[in-house]
């Protein structure tokens, strides 16, 4: 994305997919080697990078924590011709692994910046097993929200959980419905983490499913908002 | 346990762990067969970590093969890592397979992968965490049968008790004879005893229980005999006359695991006679696969897999005949697809580094890799490995000034009558070679030296030799770490303790299980990772067994003696072997056999198959067609 204009017209696309079952455990380097193998697969044409070590030009949304499943993860892939979003899909679709789902192809504009750079905060739902369910969860998130600081330590830093939980509501328990649900902010250097919370609140956290279900975007003042 | 309670365990398991990609399955490719519509459950075990496994060609080939049959499915496990391993003695989680989350124990066929020698203790400990018994003896009907193939089971008698059959070679043809035979038995309510008979009769399996050793006052072996004379005095190995095709399937792990690529054996086999070399003795003769049928291959399996990189696999590619049809083939039909081609196992002359040159759009120039094993003309003559220092350094000239920054030399120290001239020789060769480059391309110039350790090992012309002692070791590893310092110079070698494991276990006699289960009773596992191996463990399990691992790491073997592996075949004569041992002791080359039949007892031994594929498909001589009787 340089400034040349004899820069090649490359064509640029956002896909959302879900990551679930098996893939649920691959890391974010490893998702990203698997996602260009299936747009290999696919024989989409994959743009390259300039230059002596051409990299796709590929971008994976915001990194999920390992164990969490989720249904709105963002792709952004350049390609070198234009091929018609259904096509992108069904191609992409029949090229995956099992656990990745390809849920949308849409095309972006190539000046934007990157969906995943807008994000603001994502939305949780939180299912246990109906044997691991935790006693009184209303209680341990009241008394969760109640508190004015909730200091936590990750990888041996310091920080304060509360103000990065937006939303956090117990939903009427049955096996279908979500059990908790959850909305953290998820910016560069304020990343709430749903297992970070519910260690706060003294549950283990890779008890039950957390399934990461939408993404709010920052208001973009060059766009209107729908 | 039912699936769905194991995978809710996993599903909290995992999080926790290292890497947990490698204990999911559901790869892209994967096969999940239905298992009430197989009659023959097989799982293939790999006992390293999934990484390693993964990148076994082996593993790939077989599981390819038993998933065509309409009546068997195969699945895959790998040694967990500690703490994996950990977690799942915790958790009540038995050994399971990736495909299916079914354990182990309900397979009929769990086949082992033995590369090499270091991954015994691993065997064991995934037996225990499958809760299989450990001996065969103490298994009955209901628990699978456990087999083993590869390399290092050319010496199987070290792992004798554990495994109810060895696969002595190529697994290609065997594998389904062996998966047919233990379908048929299986619910047949025939005993144990009568399946490892008819296993026995299968060419190339070899069922240790059948077999017994006695021993002469001086601990050597006095013999090992059959104790029914239904099966075989000596177990001649399997070859397939033919390379099948390669792999219909290959799956694509999630994990970054150690080869991420498209393998395509072009040749199996070498010609060249190293005498240190396990693999060239072993894998005769040389086979060859047709150009046409490598480049299908690669595209198909490329389409499939999204590979990025593509391996073209052999013990010398320099040696396939038709090497440079196949790059030229490659960079015609591949170009502009961002694949990388690996070609290892390259000659040291100029035309090899033409070959990597017709590759560059098509790979990374990080390092070249050659392997002169030794630096002085004498020790050269002793391995059979007969390349001039000056072709060498020619050679370097050559890719230093094509582009490559660093080049990779393989050496090996404790090589028979070796002495500190002839390491100080390696140094002095590695400076040599770096200098070409800085001559070249200046500062930017380096050489990384490998220098590993030589192990006499079984079915070689060095298999009567001792191996070198840990203090001669050590003293040459001082030596070459004092001369090969500085700017643009590395030195890798391996611990001389882990050394002398690998010689034990690998020129050991059927006693030696019992060291073997001791030292994992004691905690042994992953020996081949320094993090893991604890020299002490073996000592205290040699200790208490009662056995002197100098007896069969140090001490020279009469040429008279009964060798722990003499029963098995592996087609070349131990009078062959022999006698390029007294040639290496005169400082006498065997050249290149592609040019010279030196009748090393191939030929004789698969004379019927050479008759069945003549011409240029082996690299041996053909044999006359016998005349067809009226």
């Amino acid at each position: 994305m340089t400034g040349d204009p004899n820069a090649p017209v490359k064509f640029r696309y956002e896909i959302t997919f879900a990551k679930e079952g098996a893939l649920r455990f691959c890391g974010q380097l490893d998702l990203q080697r698997t996602f260009e193998r299936a747009i290999r697969r696919a024989k989409l044409p994959l743009a390259y990078s300039q230059g002596f070590h051409p990299h796709p030009k590929l971008n994976l949304g915001a990194a999920l924590p390992l164990g969490i499943i989720s249904r709105c993860e963002v792709a952004d892939v350049w390609l070198e011709q234009p091929v018609p979003p259904a096509d992108i899909l069904q191609a992409l679709q029949a090229a995956s692994p099992e656990g990745l789902r390809i849920l949308a192809a849409q095309p972006a504009d190539t000046h934007t910046p990157a969906l995943q750079t807008r994000i603001a905060s994502a939305e949780y739902q939180i299912h246990w097993h109906p044997e691991d369910k935790p006693l009184d969860l209303e209680g341990r998130v009241e008394t969760l929200l109640a508190q004015a600081e909730i200091i936590r330590q990750r990888r041996k830093k310091t920080y304060n959980l509360r103000p990065l939980i937006e939303e956090m509501e117990v939903h009427p328990g049955s096996e279908s419905e979500p059990q908790l649900f959850l909305r953290v902010c998820l910016q560069p250097g304020k990343t709430g983490r749903p297992d970070e919370v519910l260690r706060a609140m003294g549950l283990d956290p890779y008890q039950p499913d957390i399934i990461r279900t939408a993404f709010h975007l920052k208001p973009d003042p060059a766009e209107e908002t729908d | 346990m039912n699936r769905s309670e194991l995978e809710r365990k996993l599903n909290r398991v995992l999080p926790t762990v290292q890497k947990p990609g490698r204990y999911t399955g559901g790869e892209f490719n994967q096969v999940l067969k239905d298992w009430d519509a197989t009659r023959l459950h097989a799982v293939l075990a790999f006992p390293d970590i999934y990484d390693l496994g993964m990148s076994n060609l082996g593993i790939t080939i077989l599981l390819d093969i038993l998933n065509r049959q309409d009546d068997m499915l195969a699945e895959r496990v790998f040694a967990p890592w500690s703490d994996m391993e950990t977690a799942m003695r915790a958790n009540d989680i038995p050994l399971y397979a990736l495909e299916s989350k079914r354990p182990l124990a309900e397979f009929d066929l769990l086949g082992f992968s033995l590369p090499y020698e270091t991954i015994y203790t691993n065997a064991l400990n995934m037996l225990d965490l499958a809760r299989i018994p450990l001996r065969s003896v103490d298994r009955g009907n209901a628990d699978p049968v456990v087999v083993a193939g590869g390399h290092a089971t050319f010496n199987p008698e070290p792992m004798a008790p554990f495994f109810d059959a060895f696969v002595i070679g190529e697994g290609e043809d065997a594998i389904l004879e062996v998966a047919e035979a233990v379908r048929d038995w299986k619910g047949s309510s025939r005993p144990r005893e009568e399946l490892l008979i008819e296993l026995a009769g299968i060419p190339g399996i070899y069922v240790p229980a059948l077999y017994a050793a006695a021993y002469n006052t001086d601990g050597t072996l006095a013999t090992l005999q059959p104790t029914t004379p239904q099966v075989p005095e000596r177990i001649l190995k399997r070859i397939v006359g033919t390379l099948p095709p390669p792999p219909q399937q290959l799956l694509v792990p999630f994990v970054d695991v150690t080869h991420n690529r498209v393998p395509i054996e072009i040749m199996r086999g070498c010609t060249r006679g190293c005498r240190f070399c396990h693999a060239g003795m072993i894998n005769r003769p040389v086979r060859e696969r047709p150009v046409e049928e490598i480049l299908t291959s690669i595209e198909r399996l490329l389409d499939q897999t999204g590979y990025e990189e593509v391996g073209l696999l052999s013990l010398s590619s320099s040696d396939y005949s038709h090497i440079l049809e196949l790059v030229k083939g490659v960079n015609e039909r591949f170009a502009g697809r961002h694949v990388n081609i690996s070609l290892p196992s390259l000659r040291i002359e100029s035309f090899s580094v033409e070959l990597m040159d017709l590759l560059k759009q098509n790979s990374n120039r990080g390092g070249f890799t050659l392997a002169p094993e030794a630096a002085t003309e004498r020790m050269r003559a002793i391995i059979n490995k007969p390349v001039s220092t000056e072709q060498l350094l020619e050679t370097a000239r050559e890719i230093y000034s094509r582009g490559w920054h660093t080049i990779k030399l393989y050496f090996m120290i404790g090589h028979p009558d070796e002495t500190l001239e002839d390491v100080q020789a390696i140094a002095d060769l590695c400076k040599a070679v770096l200098r070409e480059g800085q001559e070249q391309i200046g500062k930017r110039a380096s050489v990384l030296a490998g220098v590993g350790t030589f192990i006499p090992k079984p079915h070689t012309p060095f298999q009567w030799v001792p191996a070198d002692m840990p203090e001669m070791i050590t003293a040459k590893q001082d030596l070459l770490r004092r001369e090969l310092r500085g700017k643009g110079l590395k030195f890798n070698w391996t611990s001389p303790d882990e050394t002398m494991l690998e010689a034990l276990l690998s020129r050991g006699d059927r006693r030696l299980s019992e060291v073997i289960f001791r030292a994992w009773e004691r905690g042994a596992k992953f020996d081949a990772w320094r993090e893991h191996f604890s020299a002490e463990n073996w000592l205290a399990a040699c200790e208490e067994v009662g056995l002197d691992p100098e007896f069969y790491v140090h001490r020279e073997r009469g040429e008279e003696e009964r060798l722990p592996w003499d029963h098995i075949d592996i087609g070349v004569r131990k009078k062959f072997l022999l006698e390029d041992y007294r040639m290496s002791k005169a400082g006498e080359i065997r050249p290149d056999c592609r040019s010279h039949c030196y009748a090393c007892g191939i030929l004789p031994k698969f004379n019927q198959l050479r008759r069945e594929n003549p011409g240029p498909a082996w690299s041996c001589p053909d044999v006359p067609q016998k005349r067809a009787t009226p």
